[in-house]
């Protein structure tokens, strides 16, 4: 049986969708985008489809994200102009009568949900589009809330653990969410094959100015303690949507009555770049006040503020980890969350053959 | 695909060899370092002949988990070049040089519909493909077309495994393949999947063409070895260096001027490129086209060739000759 590792660069399983970009992102003029160390070329056809190729000409590698888009569903590359079409076979060689049938680039499979452009760059017979994370929030007419990407030069993991333990937000987020009564209070783990839960309630406790003020956009003057909540739910391998509030304390929030108080759910998934850069992507969503659009914009920015911290932090531990690569990663026991992230991507890792030896089942 | 293209050499073993056919037998490899293998690879293979190591590729018609054991499948008649023979010799225990497993013939998944048509031993680059269609549910029809039952390797195999989506063309039982007709009765957004002889590359290359189906749609891999015509001995000139080079029925033309130390440029060596392409100055006897870089016309017109995979052909009762100009 392998030990559990704590690799500090760890690798990203291929068999799974990762977010290449938001769909608004995602147009009519090639977009290049680096996702699990594969370049691709985005687009959509004029019928409105995502595509996403490799980016690199068969021909000569150039960049087809260079290119232009040319017909329904084509895209030509700027170098010596071979045409490809969205399954990303060659349409046209202009100095030549015929096609060189293996004249093809890769042609990624590709889901549009929940605001975003997912790709799959493993085997693509396992491109099972039910296997893309749950972040319905994302596009619920229950939910409003909009959001922003981070691209964080360390490796992906990071943002994991950043996301699966929240007790750092009393040292990294002290002026807007941070609290003594994070790090103080207990919290539970759960997981199974897919998912990992971290749950964690402070009771009776003083709402951090972010959360007074939430409470006070819905129940205006609010004044007083409240129940606050943090329940983490990890979806393998990189979405993590966190449903977060607080509600006037003892008014039965956590045995399932909400009405008193403000619910949100911050929405992250995380696309690996290279080994050491990360694309974040992440949103605010809430469900209250939906018709407020001041809102929506102020939750974002609030938000992208508190994560500014956290990009922070996790580059200048990057930079650390690369400095001193002699030391190790110990852990202590706020990392449960993260450990069991960790423990179900290397089982992924293991099941596609890019992990020396599997971690015994558990 | 640009990734997987340039061949890394290794050693493989021999574990299995069995005749499938009289003519057709499946030969197990462990290679030294396994790699996953996907739908449409190929391997190839460093065999002797005549003395010398030459190339051949093989498709990888099913490969064991990891790719720790991979199986190809060689055909040994009349006409191929000798390459086939030395493989039929291999038994297990012995060893040959092979790369690693190389997808130039990628299936692409999520087409509405598949047709994946084999001619004879073209069955060995589709059977993967079919595996793969199976497993995910697609709508595919597996179309395997030859002369008679005993010339068809894996018929049963193919029976059993895709049941009604395998239609069986046996021209010996009077049930012979209608190009056409299968042609014309594609349906919109069909990707066709061909591996076969040059003439039914052709004849669906035609039929395609004519029912302006859309051309990226119609996947085919070729490795240059059928042709119009059973390959014959023949003379190629070169008048401005003063060559003569008799290329003999087993090996290729190109591999005959480099024997001779002419100096040519190439590279895929499978007639897709058209890198090799010499000029035909005069011709004796008629060019057996086995590319596909040249379009119809240009073929016709006699006045160049790809010299990796085409040959030239006698005329009557004589011997062909070919009187070239290289660049
Ligand atoms: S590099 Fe794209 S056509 Fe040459
Ligand atoms: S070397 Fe490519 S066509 Fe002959
Ligand atoms: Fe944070």
């Amino acid at each position: 049986m392998k030990e559990t590792t704590v690799d500090k660069i760890l690798g990203h399983p291929l068999n799974a969708w990762y977010v290449a970009a938001w769909d608004h992102e995602v147009n009519r003029k090639p977009l290049a985008r680096t996702v699990a160390n594969r370049p691709l070329a985005l687009y959509r056809t004029e019928d409105g489809d995502a595509v996403a190729l490799a980016d690199a000409c068969w021909h000569r590698l150039a960049p087809l994200s260079m290119g232009k888009l040319e017909g329904r569903d084509g895209i030509r590359c700027p170098y010596h102009g071979i045409l490809y079409n969205s399954a990303g076979r060659c349409v046209s060689m202009p100095a030549q009568e015929t096609i060189n049938p293996s004249a093809t680039v890769a042609s990624f499979p590709v889901v549009e949900r929940y605001r975003y452009v997912w790709v799959w760059l493993g085997d693509a017979a396992l491109a099972d589009p039910e296997l893309v994370p749950d972040m319905h929030q994302m596009d619920d007419p229950e939910w409003a809330g909009d959001g922003l990407t981070i691209s964080v030069d360390c490796n992906y993991q990071l943002v994991l653990d950043n996301l699966m333990d929240l007790t750092h937000e009393e040292f990294v987020h002290s002026s807007s969410i941070g609290q003594e009564a994070l790090s103080e209070s207990e919290f539970t783990v759960h997981h199974d094959e897919r998912t990992v839960t971290v749950e964690r309630w402070m009771l009776g406790i003083d709402a951090p100015p972010f959360w007074l003020k939430n409470m006070r956009d819905k129940f205006p003057g609010f004044e007083g303690k409240v129940d606050r909540w943090q329940i983490i739910h990890f979806e393998s391998p990189t979405t993590i949507n966190i449903d977060v509030g607080v509600a006037r304390a003892g008014t039965g929030a956590p045995q399932g009555d909400r009405s008193q108080g403000v619910n949100g759910y911050v929405m992250n998934t995380i696309s690996p770049v290279t080994d050491r850069s990360s694309r974040y992507f992440w949103a605010f969503m809430r469900n209250y006040r939906l018709e407020s659009q001041v809102i929506t914009t102020q939750l974002r920015d609030g938000v992208s503020g508190v994560f500014r911290e956290d990009e922070d932090m996790l580059v200048a531990q990057q930079a650390a980890i690369d400095a001193n690569p002699d030391y190790e990663f110990y852990s202590l026991n706020i990392d449960a969350g993260g450990m069991w992230v960790r423990r179900l991507i290397e089982r992924q890792l293991a099941a596609e053959g890019r992990l020396p030896a599997p971690v015994a089942a558990g | 695909m640009a990734t997987s293209h340039a061949a890394v050499w290794q050693r493989a073993t021999v574990v299995d060899s069995t005749a499938l056919t009289d003519d057709i037998r499946r030969i197990v490899l462990a290679p030294d370092h396994p790699a996953k293998v996907d739908a449409g690879a190929h391997i190839d293979v460093r065999v002797p002949i005549g003395g010398v190591l030459d190339r051949r590729s093989y498709s990888v018609v099913d490969a064991g988990p990891d790719g720790r054991t991979l199986a190809i499948s060689a055909l040994d008649s009349p006409r191929s070049r000798g390459g086939a023979r030395a493989m039929h010799a291999l038994r297990p225990g012995d060893t040959v040089e092979i790369t690693q497993p190389i997808v130039d013939f990628p299936l692409r998944v999520g087409a509405a519909h598949y047709v994946l048509l084999a001619g004879g031993i073209g069955i060995t680059a589709v059977m993967g493909m079919a595996r793969v269609l199976r497993s995910v549910g697609a709508d595919y029809t597996l179309v395997y077309a030859g002369r008679s039952r005993p010339a068809l390797a894996y018929v049963e195999h193919v029976q059993n495994a895709h049941g009604d989506r395998l239609r069986l063309h046996i021209t010996d039982e009077g049930n012979p393949l209608d190009v056409t007709e299968l042609v014309g009765g594609v349906e919109p957004g069909t990707e066709l999947y061909l591996c076969g002889p040059i003439r039914l590359m052709d004849a669906v290359r035609r039929a395609w063409i004519e029912r302006e189906l859309p051309y990226p749609d119609l996947r085919f891999e070729t490795f240059g070895n059928s042709g119009w015509f059973a390959p014959e001995d023949f003379v190629v000139r070169i008048p401005r260096i003063g060559a003569e080079v008799t290329v003999r029925a087993t090996e290729t033309m190109l591999e005959a001027l480099e024997a001779a130390e002419v100096d040519l440029m190439f590279d895929c060596r499978k007639g897709e490129c058209g890198l090799c392409e010499v000029r035909v100055l005069d011709l004796d006897g008629d060019i057996d086209h086995r590319d596909v870089f040249y379009s119809e016309r240009q073929k016709d017109s006699r006045g160049t060739m790809c010299c990796c995979v085409s040959r030239a052909v006698a005329p009557p009762g004589g011997t062909a000759v070919v009187t070239i100009d290289i660049s």
